[in-house]
């Protein structure tokens, strides 16, 4: 299919999916099992369509590594937590904001260089297994060291986002302005990157830079800066994850484990594609919601810990590349 | 008599013509695409029994397409393959192997993680069995015995010592067969991804015939090596088409190799089928001279 | 000068391919094992056994187990720790349920159970390679989690969600190596000869046929289906095999090590610490299992003597992060110079001993 054929349709599938459950919902609040309004079940798959926003931003970051190094940077998690960590120490020094943000930039980018000159560069002709293992040591690394610099203290951070609800459908549908403010951030971010990818002299360098490495550098593409460039990249995104996710669940360490749960993400949407982890993020954050809300607590509750990687597992059976990616043809 | 005449020359001293069987492997209007670009157009020819088949062609012709559609790594959109007078169905590149087809590679296909008698060893996987489950014909017996068999077998590799021993050491006496054959002896237990080139295309030899295949499909064996180690693989590939009567088919850049050893040679352009019959025959061609071989040297 | 194997030949194929072809290599170990089973369990503290040889026993053989799949078949899973609570909890259930059976026969039969839950999330593995598979093993990893969490049959109900292991003899009513009533020095004992045991097993399945054909499918599964391997049969064997290790794994630190263990034991962390043993140690080699596990037990030990030497004052949780980063530091450092790992280097030493005391 083509792609923007193939984007139409599984933007409109879900929507059917979710209705056709809505009714399977019903049927089994009818039959006694759970409770069942259909501006309550709009309600919650809303909540999860913004909560899946800020998923696609994580995953957008993994995206772009890949994309242009064929990296899958396991780190990212503990990047975010290390931007938010950054972040709100240099607000607890008492640093204003408009200076916090770009000096935890300017962090980020440091970090980036180390990590290109000090672990990717050594490991350029190795295969992507050893490279994957190489962030699960940087993951470490910086879960480690973050807390080191910074403690590990839940902190609460305020850069005042509002914390108000409005009210949709005349009271029928509430949701928080956090989560919208939050999710019209991440999809602005998203937006831009698409098409500083898709559009900008860059964005091609960096798609060379994904198809071919050799290649890319027999025609002058510098590889080291593009890949600096990169990790930089996904380190703003990593920072703009940390302030929204820290802001809803307080700096503490289980923000790296927050940000694994863009892995199904990628999965779903395949690993290279942007559209894929848009929709992919949208799907699972609804997905989560909903099986949460109407399933989780048929059975105990706390199943958003593993819904998405099992909703990833079932896609894996079916449809291995996710629903946006290459299919690998081999050739012998 | 005298010594120089023609008439001391009699059938007897002369080698014997070859002979071949009925044909093993045959195509027929096979068509291959991959998405808009055709890989192979109706290409009919067949392979028989213990000769020596050539696929020759310029490159993107589609031989190793070829190759892969036999091995049953790519499946035709169009077209059937008979093996051995049957009708094949689609199938997956091991079961190919259980037919007994064994194939090489242009880009040498060898577990470098491994020595080179463990990688010939690895070849010998189809035909080592500590257990054999006895076939019944009747239905669900023979599966059961089938899994029986399998977990006794398993077992056995557990224990190691014992009749897994007993297998592991006949089938090391066979490997080593191969091995003085294709005179490798010193580097058996070489990694082979510490060898050179020529001796890893030696190595993928050796794994391909310890599969004691009855069809064997070689790409490109002679790339990248001298003349001498071309006269070596030469002489080994007619030494098993002799001593074992392996049917073997094999693309080849080198004309003069394709010309001494092969029987018959099909060749490809395009995707389409130019020609097909003996070397002779083919050099003869004006199609084939026009698109391929050139003016001679 | 010592380590020399000239003039050892071998006269026949099975000598060539006996576990430990050099003789100065079977004496050693024969020498090692002697000590470590007569002489250690007399000299050693109570603490030294506990605390460091007990948990090495138990982590080598949840080290042996995800270097099989993922060392020698090339599988790579996140989640040997959901695996290893599989195998905690199915002997738990096992024991309960039926006390007269032999603690042995529990510990094997909670490996098989773990074996059937590793096929199961095996499955995807078919047609997914890499990160992919890492992700689906991840899913194995928190749901199995959560299960043994809320799931209360798993813990017989129990209000604390922690299952603790009833007493157990190798012999009846006595040599006990679980409760109250078990030394250190039968534990050990009893570990030493049953992941000896176990070692000898993974070993042999290596060197036969179907270790064969794992390492076919790590290295170039193309070319492994054409030899005639099936991927389904060896991938699935693969997880079969290196979940019934984990699991009982899992057993052993519940009953033997821990006494008493809930599922938070088995968390994410728990499987990356033994993916960092088998990557420090040596991917696709059994004794790299060993020395990982080794460094991955002693460094947290000496590192926190090193850091409270220099600062006594130091908190728990500062120790933890300078763990952390001296782990993510050193699994770098090793990708990087060497990455078969510790059993590389220990080639390498061997390698010079041949030559000792000459330089070349």
């Amino acid at each position: 299919m083509m792609q923007s054929k193939r984007i139409a349709f599984w933007s409109v599938a879900p929507l059917v999916a979710f209705v056709l459950i809505g009714f399977l919902l019903q049927w089994m609040a009818s039959q006694g099992i759970g409770f069942f309004d259909w501006w309550f079940f709009s309600e919650v798959a809303a909540t999860g369509l913004l909560v899946g926003v800020r998923y696609s931003l994580v995953a957008l970051g993994f995206v772009l590594i890949f994309k242009a190094s064929g990296v899958f940077n396991f780190a990212q998690g503990s990047m975010v937590l290390f931007a938010a960590l950054t972040f709100v120490g240099l607000l607890g020094f008492g640093v204003p904001i408009w200076l916090s943000f770009p000096i935890t930039l300017v962090v980020m980018w440091l970090l980036a260089v180390v990590i290109e000159r000090v672990v990717l560069r050594p490991l350029v002709n190795q295969e992507h297994i050893i490279l994957f293992m190489a962030t699960i040591g940087v993951f470490y690394l910086l879960e480690g060291g973050g807390q080191l610099m910074w403690g590990s203290q839940v902190q609460t951070l305020d850069i005042g986002l509002p914390h108000g609800r409005i009210q949709l459908f005349g009271g029928n549908i509430q949701l928080q302005e956090f989560e919208i403010v939050t999710a019209g951030i991440a999809g602005l971010l998203v937006a831009v990157l698409a098409v500083f990818f898709n559009k900008t002299r860059v964005g091609r360098a960096l798609r060379a830079v994904a198809d071919d490495h050799q290649a890319a550098l027999s025609v002058g593409i510098p590889l080291k800066a593009i890949w600096v460039i990169v990790w930089t990249v996904a380190g703003v995104v990593a920072l703009v994850a940390g302030i929204t996710w820290g802001t809803d669940l307080g700096v503490q360490p289980t923000l790296s484990l927050v940000a694994l749960k863009a892995l199904p993400v990628l999965i779903l949407g395949g690993f290279t594609s942007i559209p894929g982890a848009i929709i992919g993020g949208l799907i699972i954050g609804c997905g989560e919601q909903v099986g949460e809300v109407f399933f989780g607590s048929l059975v105990g509750g706390a199943i958003q810990d593993w819904f998405a990687y099992m909703l990833a597992l079932v896609f894996l059976l079916f449809r291995p590349q996710g629903l946006f990616g290459e299919r690998i043809i081999e050739r012998v | 008599m005298d010594a120089a005449t023609p008439a001391a020359l009699s059938d007897a001293t002369l080698p014997p013509a070859r002979t071949f069987g009925p044909p093993l492997l045959s195509v027929d209007n096979i068509s291959l695409s991959f998405g808009g670009v055709k890989a192979l157009t109706n290409i009919s020819f067949n392979i028989l029994e213990h000769e020596i088949r050539a696929i020759i062609g310029p490159n993107g012709a589609g031989k190793t397409s070829m190759l892969n559609v036999i091995n049953g790594f790519y499946h035709p959109q169009e077209g059937t393959i008979t093996w051995q007078g049957k009708v094949r169905k689609q199938m997956r590149p091991h079961q190919a192997a259980v037919q007994g087809i064994a194939r090489t590679f242009q880009n040498v296909a060898l577990f470098k993680g491994m020595s080179t008698l463990d990688n010939i060893m690895t070849g010998r996987l189809l035909k080592m069995h500590n257990v054999r489950a006895p076939e019944t014909g009747v239905f669900g017996l023979d599966h059961l015995l089938r899994y029986g068999s399998a977990a006794l077998d398993f077992a056995l590799q557990c224990l190691y010592w014992g009749p897994n021993l007993k297998e592991e050491i006949r089938q090391r006496e066979f490997c080593e067969q191969i091995i003085d054959f294709l005179e490798i002896q010193t580097i058996r237990k070489t990694p082979v991804g510490k060898l050179p080139y020529g001796l890893q295309k030696r190595v993928e030899l050796a794994r391909a015939l310890a599969m004691e295949p009855k069809l064997l499909l070689l790409d490109e064996p002679m790339a990248g090596m001298n003349v001498e180690e071309k006269e070596d693989m030469c002489r080994f590939i007619l030494d098993v088409n002799d001593e074992f009567g392996t049917t073997i088919a094999l693309i080849e850049h080198d004309m003069g190799v394709v010309m001494d050893i092969s029987d018959r040679v099909v060749v490809l352009d395009y995707g389409r089928k130019l020609a097909d019959g003996s070397p002779d025959e083919v050099r003869a061609d004006q199609g084939v001279i026009d698109a391929y071989l050139g003016v001679a040297h | 000068m010592l380590y020399r194997e000239a003039g050892q030949f071998k006269t026949s194929y099975a000598a060539d391919q006996a576990l430990f072809p050099i003789r100065q290599d079977l004496l050693g170990f024969g020498l090692f094992a002697a000590f470590a089973l007569f002489v250690v369990p007399y000299i050693a503290s109570e603490y030294f056994l506990n605390t460091i040889l007990i948990f090495f026993l138990v982590l080598v053989v949840a080290s042996i187990g995800l270097n099989l799949l993922t060392g020698f078949c090339g599988q790579l899973s996140l989640g040997s720790g959901g695996f290893m609570a599989t195998g905690a909890f199915a002997a738990y259930k096992l024991t309960t349920a039926f006390p007269d059976m032999h603690i042995v026969v529990v510990f094997l039969l909670s490996g098989c159970i773990t074996a059937l839950v590793g096929v199961l999330f095996g499955i995807p593995s078919l047609r997914i390679k890499g990160f992919y598979l890492a992700v689906a093993t991840l899913a194995a990893q928190f749901f199995l989690l959560w299960l043994f969490n809320k799931v209360p049959w798993f813990t017989n109900h129990s209000s604390s969600g922690t299952i603790s292991a009833p007493p157990r003899g190798l012999w009846g009513d006595s040599l006990y190596i679980t409760g109250p009533q078990a030394s250190p020095e039968t534990k050990y004992i009893f570990l030493v000869v049953f992941v000896g045991l176990l070692a000898l097993l993974a070993k042999n399945l290596v060197r036969s046929r179907i270790g064969r054909s794992w390492m076919a499918i790590r290295d170039m599964d193309i070319a492994a289906q054409l030899i005639g391997i099936r991927p389904l049969v060896a991938k699935l064997s693969a997880f079969a095999v290196s979940s019934f290790f984990i699991g009982i794994s899992g057993a052993l630190w519940a009953f033997i090590y821990s006494g008493a263990v809930e599922a938070l034991a088995f968390e994410i962390t728990r499987s990356f610490q033994v993916l960092f043993m088998i990557i420090l140690g040596g991917l696709g080699s059994l004794l790299g299992s060993f020395l990982g596990a080794a460094f991955i037990v002693v460094l947290p030990i000496v590192l926190n003597l090193v850091l409270t030497a220099i600062d006594s004052s130091i908190d728990v949780g500062t120790i933890k992060h300078f763990e952390f980063m001296i782990f993510g530091a050193l699994i770098v450092f090793f990708l990087i110079v060497e990455p078969h790992g510790l059993a590389r280097l220990w080639q390498i030493a061997k390698e010079k001993l041949r030559l000792w005391p000459f330089p070349y």
